[in-house]
């Protein structure tokens, strides 16, 4: 069954990385849904997030390839139940007068912020899961989106634990296999 | 002319070059020759052109010898032929934009087939990347797919490390080619040159050590089984560990099949060698897949040709697969037992947990399914020369000894069902990707790195055609290479595929081709015709009599087919064979 997977992927940052793992994607055949990069807590490395769509088989095939690309320190796949996937949107929503008001009370309603205003639109900011987003859009829609931009998802395990790189090593620390039979190669 | 400087002995020696305490200021030619020598490169396959001018400017002083090739893209796969023959990376060098385009083939064939290459390409001057300047090409960004990683080196201090990294990542783990671009500016730049001991790439750990759980569980599937079998593939040879594999197999007593690639990691003539499974495999080990309870994988990575439709494989089988690449692991077949690691560190942990065995029931049954109608119609001989008959003429005229190349075809096919390898390292094809016009080079590249071995390239008569212009580097470098080009007059296997799947329609495979002995004679060599087969074997001999190298006409039937063959899609229990050859069961 196909389901949308999150991969938190810690990559060196070094010149042509987001290539790399693009190009393998592509390559691979592996649809991408979002995909967003930035600098983490540990200089030198790079922190993606990949949503992507697939098979659990499919998808440790994707965090497998992964692995073979020299830059690539770590790939965790953060399932949604433990996790926190936020993304940002800014939408420029036709304001007119009239509307500006119970735009606004949608607005607040997923505490989405104003960041610009003009006579005749408002510039909004939400961040929030991707549903939560969708929602916030579909009130919005009806106002007339003049712009949108969205990040894609970024995500983090919840709880005390990091997906972070021990020792400045990286960890290649589970072989599963495929089809769920077999185990943890450690 | 370089600047000798002495440094204090503590920074030498944490510097840890081998060429003791001096540290050289060098062009980054010289760099990259120095650094090249350091790996113990003792040949490199090019071809110069403008970017690559300073570094040429550089070779007469190295201590490794350049062979000058006729097209780049033999070049890398002459370095792929060396590499094969001797465990060793090949190096090939090429200059910037078309030089390097022309290494794509070679690289992603070396890529396919897990290969150790190193490549050097020229780049344009740093101040004109990225301005479409005169053979500019990204060939960093080209190559991405077809190497196991590739650097555009920015600064000529990184000219060493960087080879030192490139030559670590392609021996290591699973082999592959590494390209190395460097721009000429930093060909004529100058740094001071030491040899870093170590490589530190912390996103680079392949696992060879086994994790012993999983051996375990090999074991115990080991242990079940009563129908076993073991497919053997290229890693045993990579590894080294043809030695180990011999051990573990006598010890188990399970029956061995081969991958195209995995020819000669253990002796086709010993008792439990049965023969090269997939689409052209023998009949009986194909069936022996499709009845097995277990199938140890070591080495092999179950590509598409091996196993026929993947429904359909090893239907009744518990699976262990032995893989250095964990992702090969689960990619094509479900797997039972995962086993990350180096073949030979694996079969060194199995080999205690094993017992000895024997299945003789189970060798029985396969034994009993052998094409017998194939044995027997081999010992009449028509009159025109079979493709098999020339096979085998050759391997019994080496003693089975010799490094056997080929392109991609009928003749490949042919070989490697009829050649009989009885030693690692000798079989030299272009198997993942299937290149046309490997023969030659790659069997320029295996004389040079075995100038004590026989060796023969058995090419068709459309892949010779592609590569012959390295006859010119054979009679350069005299070179002891059979050549036996066997002809058909047509693209033989897309022929045979037209004739069996599209209903005879030959669209663009008659393929005319010059008259070789005269070719032979235009290059300076000999040159032999063979139209009947009472011919071969007198024609043989002739051939590995002549020192340099003998270019071999062999007149086939036009028409001859390589059976059985798997149809395309289908499984590999579903094999066609020709009627004379059929199983009369």
């Amino acid at each position: 069954m196909k389901k949308r997977h999150t991969l938190v992927v810690l990559v060196e940052d070094h010149p042509g990385v987001l290539n790399r793992v693009v190009s393998l994607m592509r390559r691979r055949s592996f649809n991408i849904d979002s995909i967003t990069v930035g600098h983490s807590e540990q200089p030198g490395v790079s922190r993606m997030t990949l949503v992507v769509v697939g098979r659990d088989d499919e998808v440790e095939q994707v965090g497998k390839q992964l692995y073979k690309l020299m830059e690539v320190l770590k790939v965790q796949d953060l399932t949604e139940a433990n996790a926190v996937s936020h993304e940002l949107a800014m939408v420029k929503v036709a304001a007119k007068a009239q509307h500006r008001a119970e735009i606004l009370q949608v607005a607040q309603i997923f505490d989405a912020k104003v960041v610009d205003a003009t006579p005749s639109s408002l510039l909004i900011e939400a961040v929030g899961s991707e549903d939560r987003i969708d929602n916030l859009l579909t009130m919005l829609k009806g106002f007339g989106i003049r712009e949108l931009v969205r990040t894609g998802a970024v995500a983090m395990a919840r709880g005390a634990q990091a997906t972070a790189i021990k020792d400045g090593r990286a960890e290649r620390e589970t072989v599963i296999v495929a089809n769920g039979s077999a185990g943890m190669a450690t | 002319m370089s600047v000798t400087e002495k440094l204090p002995s503590a920074t030498a020696s944490s510097a840890g070059a081998s060429h003791g305490v001096e540290r050289q200021l060098l062009s980054g030619a010289e760099i990259t020759c120095r650094s090249l020598e350091a790996e113990g490169v003792t040949t490199v396959f090019g071809y110069p052109g403008g970017a690559v001018i300073p570094l040429y400017d550089a070779l007469p002083r190295a201590g490794f010898k350049h062979v000058l090739v006729r097209f780049e893209q033999w070049a890398a796969l002459a370095a792929e032929g060396y590499a094969r023959a001797t465990g060793k990376p090949g190096v090939c060098m090429a200059t910037s934009g078309p030089g390097a385009t022309n290494l794509v083939t070679g690289l992603a064939d070396a890529m396919l087939d897990s290969v150790p290459m190193v490549a050097i390409t020229g780049q344009v001057v740093q101040p004109l990347i990225g301005r479409d300047a005169f053979q500019e090409v990204d060939i960093t960004g080209i190559t991405l797919p077809v190497t196991k990683h590739n650097y555009l080196v920015q600064r000529v201090e990184d000219i060493a490390p960087t080879i030192k990294e490139a030559f670590y990542l392609a021996t290591s783990g699973r082999p592959g080619p590494v390209l190395v671009d460097i721009p000429k500016t930093l060909f004529i730049q100058k740094a001071l040159y030491s040899y870093p001991s170590t490589v530190g790439r912390r996103g680079y750990q392949p696992t060879s050590t086994p994790n012993m759980r999983q051996v375990r569980l090999a074991a115990e599937s080991i242990a079940r089984a009563e129908r076993p079998l073991i497919m053997a593939g290229h890693g045993i040879m990579l590894s080294e560990a043809t030695e180990e594999f011999r051990q573990f197999v006598e010890m188990t007593g399970i029956p061995v099949i081969f991958t195209l690639l995995g020819l000669g990691c253990f002796p086709e003539s010993h008792p439990l060698a049965l023969g090269m499974m997939g689409m052209h495999g023998h009949k009986h080990v194909n069936d022996a897949l499709d009845e097995c309870d277990l199938l140890l994988n070591v080495g092999a990575r179950f590509d598409d040709r091996a196993t026929g439709n993947v429904n359909g494989f090893a239907p009744k089988a518990k699976i262990v697969h032995v893989d250095i690449d964990p992702a090969e692991l689960g990619k094509n077949i479900r797997t039972d037992v995962p086993v990350v690691g180096d073949a030979g560190e694996v079969l060194r942990q199995l080999l205690p947990e094993v017992e000895q065995r024997r299945y003789q029931a189970w060798t029985d049954w396969i034994e009993a399914r052998r094409n017998i109608a194939l044995e027997v119609a081999l010992e009449h001989q028509p009159e025109s020369p079979e493709p098999y008959t020339i096979v085998r003429e050759i391997a019994a005229a080496s003693n089975g000894e010799a490094i056997v190349t080929t392109d991609v075809g009928q003749h490949q096919m042919w070989t490697a069902q009829y050649f009989g390898f009885d030693h690692p390292d000798r079989w030299i094809t272009s198997g993942g990707l299937g290149t046309m016009g490997f023969g030659l080079p790659s069997a320029i590249g295996a004389k040079i790195g075995r100038p004590d071995l026989e060796v023969w390239a058995v090419i068709g008569d459309g892949g010779f055609q592609m590569s012959m212009n390295e006859l010119a580097t054979c009679v350069q470098e005299n070179l002891d290479i059979n050549i036996a080009v066997i002809n058909n007059g047509y693209l033989g296997m897309v022929r045979q595929w037209q004739d069996l799947f599209h209903e005879k329609n030959y669209s663009e495979v008659r393929i005319g081709g010059p008259n070789l002995e005269k070719l032979a004679e235009a290059y300076g060599i000999t040159g032999i015709t063979v139209r009947r087969t009472v011919e071969i074997r007198p024609a043989i001999e002739r051939a590995r009599s002549i020192r340099g190298p003998v270019l071999m006409d062999f007149v086939i039937e036009p028409e001859a087919n390589v059976w059985p063959i798997v149809p395309p899609g289908a499984s590999n229990t579903e094999m066609m064979h020709e009627r004379r050859f059929a199983d009369t069961e």
